[in-house]
């Protein structure tokens, strides 16, 4: 999982993390051992739906100061590390 | 061989099997709203690299998600035109790491899609599957500078987000597609029928529809499917149909030589005519899928959704039919190439005005090409009515119809302009009896029934009057004087 996540954890860290996921899955089983039989399943905590926003163009951001907070810009644009691979 | 090898379908198979080609097609469009899925940015192609940007397409913290409406409803006119069924949905987070999603992830719908379980008519008559359309957002652009313009070498990448939070509708068919010309029919009939919709303006060169091809073969007559590729970066009909056929090719002679197909992504290389491996395939649980805490389930009332299916226009296999109807002895590729081209209205008036529906569709398709400007339907049926008279010939009509559609106007107005007065069969029939005895011996020969001379007599004709005479016309006058 750490690997997934990109993480780089100790062998200490690793001992603590998988102790604290162990106890998630224990609460997860308590959860599975419940009777749902005939309820309807749970989109979301709150019961509402359908928040919906007109489609009318909004301010943006100006650029130059959005720019100036990236760690390096260049021609308009946010400049990154090389990339290993393409988009998934 | 292993046991687990043996079940791969075709492995080892002769060189003289029959194979089938299996396409399955993932097709992204962009959604034609004013604004972004989420946030109000405009949503406009093109543009000053990040000048359409806000808090919530830079994933800034704190920012948070607002659907967008418009996107919805023309989400939901996709779904009805390729006869889904709408039903309550959310969405969920797609995680991954790349720099054209600055939040690290995507919003995207994933088990409760809002279009479900559908079909598309091709023109053929076929029906093709559609398992799912649904909503998530587009991802900015990025560039790779420096190390050759290649992505694997050294380097760096700029990025415009102004594309990030662009509305998006993956359209997902079954596998049920069995050659390239068909998958090439799927998305023209697709692209048809999200530009009829007003949902996408359906542009593959400027990326707003993108296709993701999954190819696999087996050997003709097996039900199992073999291990598919996914291609990406097809940008045109052109490059789907020679991506698949090239892909099929080298999967099959991958199977002969005897090495199984590992399910990968692979890029069209447009230069090489080729498919190059990029990775071996993402499976669902490597994106951590999990329902968007920041935005509500989304659960269209039946009167919205009623109200949207009222207001569909006539898709374009019901186009195909009206005008089939209106001109039975047209060929289907030339009535579903006219709707393709949005002249079937036009076709349907000057038919319906009057003009034989043959000689109305070999405008249409013939000289229409680069569209109709300023000609209108009932122009179009009077100067088919013209030809079928016999008042203007074939080359004079199409000269006519450039006149209509540069300016307008009558064709008996543009016909006289360009000079154009039909001969009178009197003055026909007397420059015909003219070469006839300027030319015995050509005559002579073609009573005695050598019937190539009929085009050296039309063309004597043709230089004379140049070119006012009717062709047709002056045969049938050498077949009567011939006796």
């Amino acid at each position: 999982m750490a690997a997934l996540a990109r993480l780089e954890l100790t062998d200490e860290e690793l001992d603590r993390f998988t102790g604290q996921l162990d106890e998630l899955l224990d609460h997860v089983a308590e959860v599975e051992a419940l009777d749902v039989e005939g309820l309807p399943p749970t989109m979301h905590a709150l019961p509402i739906a359908n928040l919906l926003r007109p489609d009318t163009p909004g301010e943006v951001l100006d650029r130059d100061e959005v720019l100036s907070q990236a760690p390096v810009a260049e021609n308009g644009q946010f400049r990154v590390p090389p990339i290993l691979g393409e988009a998934p | 061989m292993s046991a687990d090898t043996l079940d791969v379908p075709g492995l080892g198979a002769p060189a003289d099997t029959e194979w089938e080609t299996v396409v399955g097609l993932e097709v992204h469009a962009e959604l034609a709203t004013e604004t972004k899925l989420f946030s109000a940015s405009p949503n406009r192609f093109g543009g000053e690299p990040n000048t359409h940007i806000d808090p919530v397409s830079l994933g800034l913290p704190g920012s948070l998600p607002v659907l967008n409406e418009k996107a919805v409803e023309l989400a939901i006119r996709v779904g009805l035109s390729l006869n889904c069924r709408v039903q309550p949905s959310i969405f969920a987070r797609k995680n991954y790491f790349y720099p054209d999603m600055p939040k690290d992830f995507q919003i995207s719908q994933y088990d409760q899609p809002i279009n479900v379980d559908g079909w598309l008519e091709l023109p053929s008559g076929k029906r093709v599957g559609i398992e799912r359309a649904h909503l998530e957002e587009d991802t900015g652009k990025t560039v790779h500078i420096g190390g050759g313009g290649r992505i694997h070498e050294a380097g760096y990448s700029l990025v415009d987000y102004n594309r990030a939070g662009v509305p998006l509708i993956e359209i997902v068919g079954h596998p049920e597609l069995r050659s390239a010309e068909e998958a090439r029919h799927y998305v023209t009939e697709l692209r048809s029928i999200l530009v009829a919709v007003g949902a996408s303006d359906g542009k593959m060169e400027e990326g707003s529809l993108r296709v993701d091809c999954n190819v696999s073969v087996r050997p003709l007559g097996i039900d199992r499917l073999g291990t598919r590729c996914e291609i990406k970066n097809v940008n045109s009909l052109r490059s789907l149909g020679r991506a698949i056929e090239y892909e099929s090719r080298r999967q099959i002679d991958q199977l002969i030589s005897g090495h199984p197909i590992e399910q990968q992504t692979r890029h069209w290389n447009e230069d090489d005519g080729r498919t190059h491996a990029l990775r071996s395939k993402e499976e669902d649980y490597d994106y951590r899928y999990f329902p968007e805490p920041d935005l509500l389930p989304l659960d269209p009332s039946a009167e919205w959704v009623e109200q949207i299916r009222q207001a569909l226009p006539v898709l374009p296999r019901d186009r195909r039919q009206s005008l089939a109807e209106a001109a039975p002895t047209v060929e289907a590729d030339h009535i579903a190439l006219a709707v393709e081209r949005s002249m079937d209205e036009l076709a349907l008036a000057a038919i319906s005005g009057g003009g034989p529906s043959e000689r109305v569709m070999t405008h249409v398709i013939q000289n229409l090409a680069d569209g109709v400007g300023m000609l209108s339907p009932e122009s179009l049926a009077s100067l088919v009515a013209m030809e079928e008279a016999g008042e203007l010939t074939a080359t004079q009509a199409k000269k006519v119809l450039a006149v209509l559609v540069e300016s307008g106007g009558s064709p008996q107005k543009a016909a006289q302009s360009l000079g154009f007065e039909a001969m009178d069969s009197g003055e026909l029939e007397t420059l015909v009896d003219g070469l006839i005895s300027e030319h015995p011996d050509e005559w002579s020969r073609f009573c005695e029934g050598d019937n190539k001379l009929t085009g050296f007599f039309v063309g004597q004709v043709m230089k004379t009057t140049q070119g006012r005479a009717d062709g047709k016309a002056v045969t049938q006058l050498l077949n009567a004087r011939r006796g």
